[in-house]
């Protein structure tokens, strides 16, 4: 059952050998060694799998690692420049200091980061439509959206 | 009378002992946890359990200090606090303090991270024991050099000799040694004008850990061999397994399945193997039938016909008057429904079991209370068992972290050698949690002819808000179902129900009685426990007293309100609202408690509006003024509000787990749905400093008065009053 399968992340190919129906999260996670994405709900509701597929930010936990060859993954450690700088959005989260467990963030800076690609200079309800499949439980939303802003302000 | 805590006494002499050096004259026959009154002069916080300094922190040899606590980083921050007092003590950069969170055998034992108690026992604790290795170090300098205190400057963990360009690191003062001495009351800390890092908003260091990506969660770890599992949970409660067909069980990577009673657990050499074996041992597995759950009727009135146990909380003067109702009495009902942690993240613990050890690496808030009941589920030697506190999803109370562990115990003792990555779905999460618990609340009142409360009569309806693991193995999950199973010991009237019961006002005659059931769903602690049932009711009675009064609902509170510190919060969140206008179908609602009535101070207000045709309500602002007494880190604070106030507004207007005949229903965020951004108000917190004053627990004050303020302002906006949660359209709308 298992299969070699080719995927691009973070800008480098990477060929694991796996049951192609394994939801990308748990490659990401396990064959690549990734924390950025976290497993939240499997059912893309909450939004802590998100990576980008093509800069779109997109839930991983459901969907098969199969239709992910010749897709360009992004996970939150590939928003990092090769010398450690750090991508707008997650400076902003950091300075910010938006995260308390911070177990959704991963999610939140993806989104955020596909959000500000649309949209550069967003406005309070453009914030909130683009982050709405994300969920938090420590309440950080107000403090995520002063991140946002400030990314969008910075970049 | 005092609420009842885990007793961190019984594991004392293990911890020492493990240390390996127990110094002379160390009482082991010292004060118990839940009623710490040391001698006088009293050590502080958590010390009155352990007090050498290097139970608190080591002198590292490349000059860095190791501080020691037995709490968890929760998301609160904590870890930041503590480096933040320690550094400021030692004259240490914040870079070359670490942290060493919580786990047995190696940090003292300070119970559960619970009850906002963290910065009042863990970092006072860790101050003074800074301060006292400070004191130590000079004296070992002075006495190496045979000079004066004076001519001695301590910075960045080195002490120099002035004018002499003689410098000796901490490390070599102590020579391979650490500092073995007890801390008296007595020790001299630092003045606080002279703070660099205390008072002032420092950056957590992990979150910029989390935003790229590191490993950080107990979700992260990759131990080298690690195979993944999951648990088959019963269709309910009380479903025993009648079978399970092994033989014709086969799921590709299959390693095991554990069956030992009616827990059922797989192991698998990739995770997805362990999904979709989970998946498929359902049907292999036979369940018994069980007494089905009380449903078709309305929660609120069934808790009230279950068997009580009935205690009065507190009396004075009488309440008869009560009896007569008249035009200056008021009577009123609260309810609210079981809701949960609703941890974004699924509980998750890797255990280890080598040799004759058992490694658990785990998010628990109490490493020590939770390896004494794994220890006694697995009838080992507590001293083989060895838990290292992880950072988890944020929990703010008694989620799964300890019944993963207990799982991930089980499935490593019957798969030894392998390190075992236990991980809930999110259903096992949603399903199997224990909620804090649905509540009922009676309140009576009778007003004089200025507005003033002379009479008051609370009775609350609920279920324990504890059944952490305290030691007892019938507290965890799993222990129930084993094939020797041990029972669940329930702990009624010590649960926490009553938290916040008593109103912080003037009153000259009430009575406060609780009533505890055993409800139909398993609970524990949920942020504030009971407070946030009861700061609810209270507040909200408090707004519809001030509506009979014909007064300010502020100076409501303020009129019945002795403390300065409590009218203080409220005049500025007067100061704040006074200016906010409000258009049609807008209203703001004002709430205020003092959390545990010793705690943090806490005034609320928030801002609706409302839709009446379709009842909806929009929250739109809302702000929060706290005193906390003196704040380590203000940042740290401002965040815990903010969040705990929107996570509140989520609790009062959506939230409520729901159950059918089987077993609960609400299995995921469609069936549980919680705020999401378009939901969000915005939040802005204001706090008084106290910087003189002893730091105040504070992760858990705006709980209750954020549900209150919210149902208040709906009552402005709309003119209805929701006394039963969570808010429903219906009854808004109109």
């Amino acid at each position: 059952m298992e299969k070699d399968l080719t995927l691009h992340v973070n800008g480098k190919q990477h060929t694991v050998r796996i049951d192609p129906v394994t939801p990308l999260l748990y490659v990401l996670r396990n064959q690549l060694e990734l924390n950025g994405p976290k497993y939240g709900c499997g059912h893309e509701v909450c939004g802590a799998c998100m990576v980008l597929l093509d800069g779109v930010a997109m839930p991983s936990c459901k969907i098969p690692v199969e239709s992910m060859e010749g897709r360009k993954i992004t996970t939150l450690e590939g928003l990092t420049r090769p010398d450690g700088t750090l991508h707008p959005v997650q400076r902003a989260f950091v300075e910010e200091q938006a995260a308390q467990c911070g177990y959704c963030l991963n999610g939140m800076v993806m989104a955020a980061v596909a959000l500000l690609e649309a949209n550069k200079q967003p406005d309070d309800a453009a914030i909130r439509a683009g982050m709405e499949r994300n969920l938090c439980r420590c309440g950080t939303q107000t403090r995520i959206m002063k991140a946002i802003r400030r990314a969008a302000k910075e970049s | 009378m005092k609420e009842s805590a885990y007793n961190p006494q019984q594991s004392r002499r293990k911890f020492i002992n493990s240390l390996g050096c127990l110094t002379i004259g160390f009482s082991l026959t010292g004060t118990r946890w839940a009623e710490a009154t040391p001698s006088t002069p009293a050590l502080p916080g958590s010390l009155a359990l352990e007090d050498r300094i290097n139970a608190w922190l080591e002198v590292l040899a490349d000059g860095r200090v190791r501080v020691l606590t037995g709490k968890m980083e929760l998301g609160q921050g904590i870890r930041t606090a503590i480096a933040q007092v320690a550094a400021e003590e030692l004259d240490l950069d914040l870079g070359q303090v670490e942290v060493h969170l919580a786990e047995t055998g190696r940090t003292p034992n300070e119970g559960y991270t619970a009850g906002s108690g963290s910065i009042e026992h863990s970092a006072m604790a860790v101050r003074h024991a800074a301060a006292a290795a400070r004191q130590r170090l000079l004296e070992l300098a002075d006495r190496h050099w045979s000079t004066q205190p004076e001519q001695l400057q301590i910075t960045q963990g080195k002490i120099s000799r002035r004018g002499t360009g003689q410098v000796l690191t901490f490390a070599e003062l102590l020579n391979g040694k650490q500092l073995e001495e007890e801390v008296k009351p007595s020790v001299k800390l630092k003045p606080k004008n002279e703070y660099r890092y205390v008072g002032k908003p420092i950056h957590r260091t992990d979150i910029e850990q989390m935003v790229r990506g590191e490993s950080v969660y107990v979700h992260d770890l990759r131990l080298p061999g690690m195979v993944h599992a999951r648990v088959v949970r019963p269709p309910a409660y009380r479903a025993r397994l009648e079978s399970f067909d092994q033989s014709t069980f086969k799921v590709p990577g299959l390693l095991k399945t554990v069956v030992n009673g009616s827990f059922v657990a797989v192991v698998t050499e990739q995770e997805y193997q362990a999904v979709q074996a989970q998946q498929q041992a359902r049907e292999h597995a036979r369940w018994s039938r069980t007494e089905p759950l009380p449903t078709g009727q309305d929660l609120e009135a069934y808790i009230k016909t279950l068997p009580t146990r009935s205690q009065n909380v507190k009396s004075q003067g009488t309440v008869s008057p009560l009896d007569q109702p008249d035009g200056r009495t008021l009577r009123a009902s609260y309810f609210k429904p079981y809701q949960m942690h609703g941890s974004i993240g699924p509980s998750c613990a890797v255990a280890l079991y080598e040799g004759d050890t058992l490694h658990v690496w785990t998010h628990t808030q109490g490493v020590y209370p939770l390896r004494d009941a794994i220890a006694k589920m697995l009838n080992m030697d507590p001293d083989k068992v060895h838990l290292k506190g992880v950072p988890g999803s944020g929990c703010y109370g008694h989620n799964g972290a300890d019944d993963v562990a207990a799982d991930a115990a089980l499935v490593a003792v019957a798969y030894p050698g392998k390190p075992v990555r236990m991980q809930w779905m999110r259903e096992d999460e949603h399903a199997w949690e224990p909620y804090g618990s649905a509540m009922r609340l009676e309140a009576e009142a009778r007003l004089d002819d200025a507005g003033r409360i002379t009479h008051w009569r609370y009775a609350l309806w609920s279920d324990s808000h504890s059944s952490r693991p305290g030691g007892n193995p019938g507290n965890l999950l799993a222990a129930r179902y084993l094939a020797k199973p041990f029972n669940p010991p329930g702990s009624g009237y010590a649960g926490g129900a009553f938290r916040n019961s008593e109103p912080y006002y003037a009153i000259p005659n009430y009575k406060i009685d609780v009533h505890t059931f055993e409800g139909p769903l398993r609970v524990s602690a949920l942020r504030s426990l009971g407070a946030y049932g009861n700061v609810f009711a209270i507040e909200s009675f408090m707004d519809e007293l001030s509506v009979k009064a014909k007064k300010d609902p502020l100076d409501f509170r303020i009129m019945h309100s002795t403390d300065e510190r409590a009218v203080a919060v409220m005049q500025k969140l007067k100061e704040i609202v006074r200016s906010v206008k409000t258009g049609p179908n807008e209203g703001i609602g004002v709430a205020f408690s003092r959390y545990k009535n010793t705690a943090t101070y806490c005034a609320v207000a928030a801002q609706v509006a409302v839709d009446k045709a379709s009842g909806q309500v929009q929250v739109e602002r809302m702000w929060a003024v706290i005193d906390a007494g003196e704040v380590i880190n203000p940042d740290g604070i401002i965040n815990q509000t903010e969040g705990g106030m929107v996570q509140a507004a989520s609790w009062t207007l959506k939230e409520e787990v729901l159950f059918n005949q089987q077993h609960v229903s609400s299995r995921d965020w469609t069936s549980y749905p919680i705020f999401r951004y378009s939901d969000v108000p915005t939040v802005e917190i204001t706090l008084i400093p106290r910087p003189h004053d002893e730091p105040l627990g504070a992760g858990e004050a705006a709980q209750g008065p954020t549900a209150a303020a919210l149902v208040n302002a709906i009552y402005r906006a709309s003119g209805k009053r929701i006394r039963h949660l969570p808010v429903r359209p219906e009854e808004v709308a109109g």
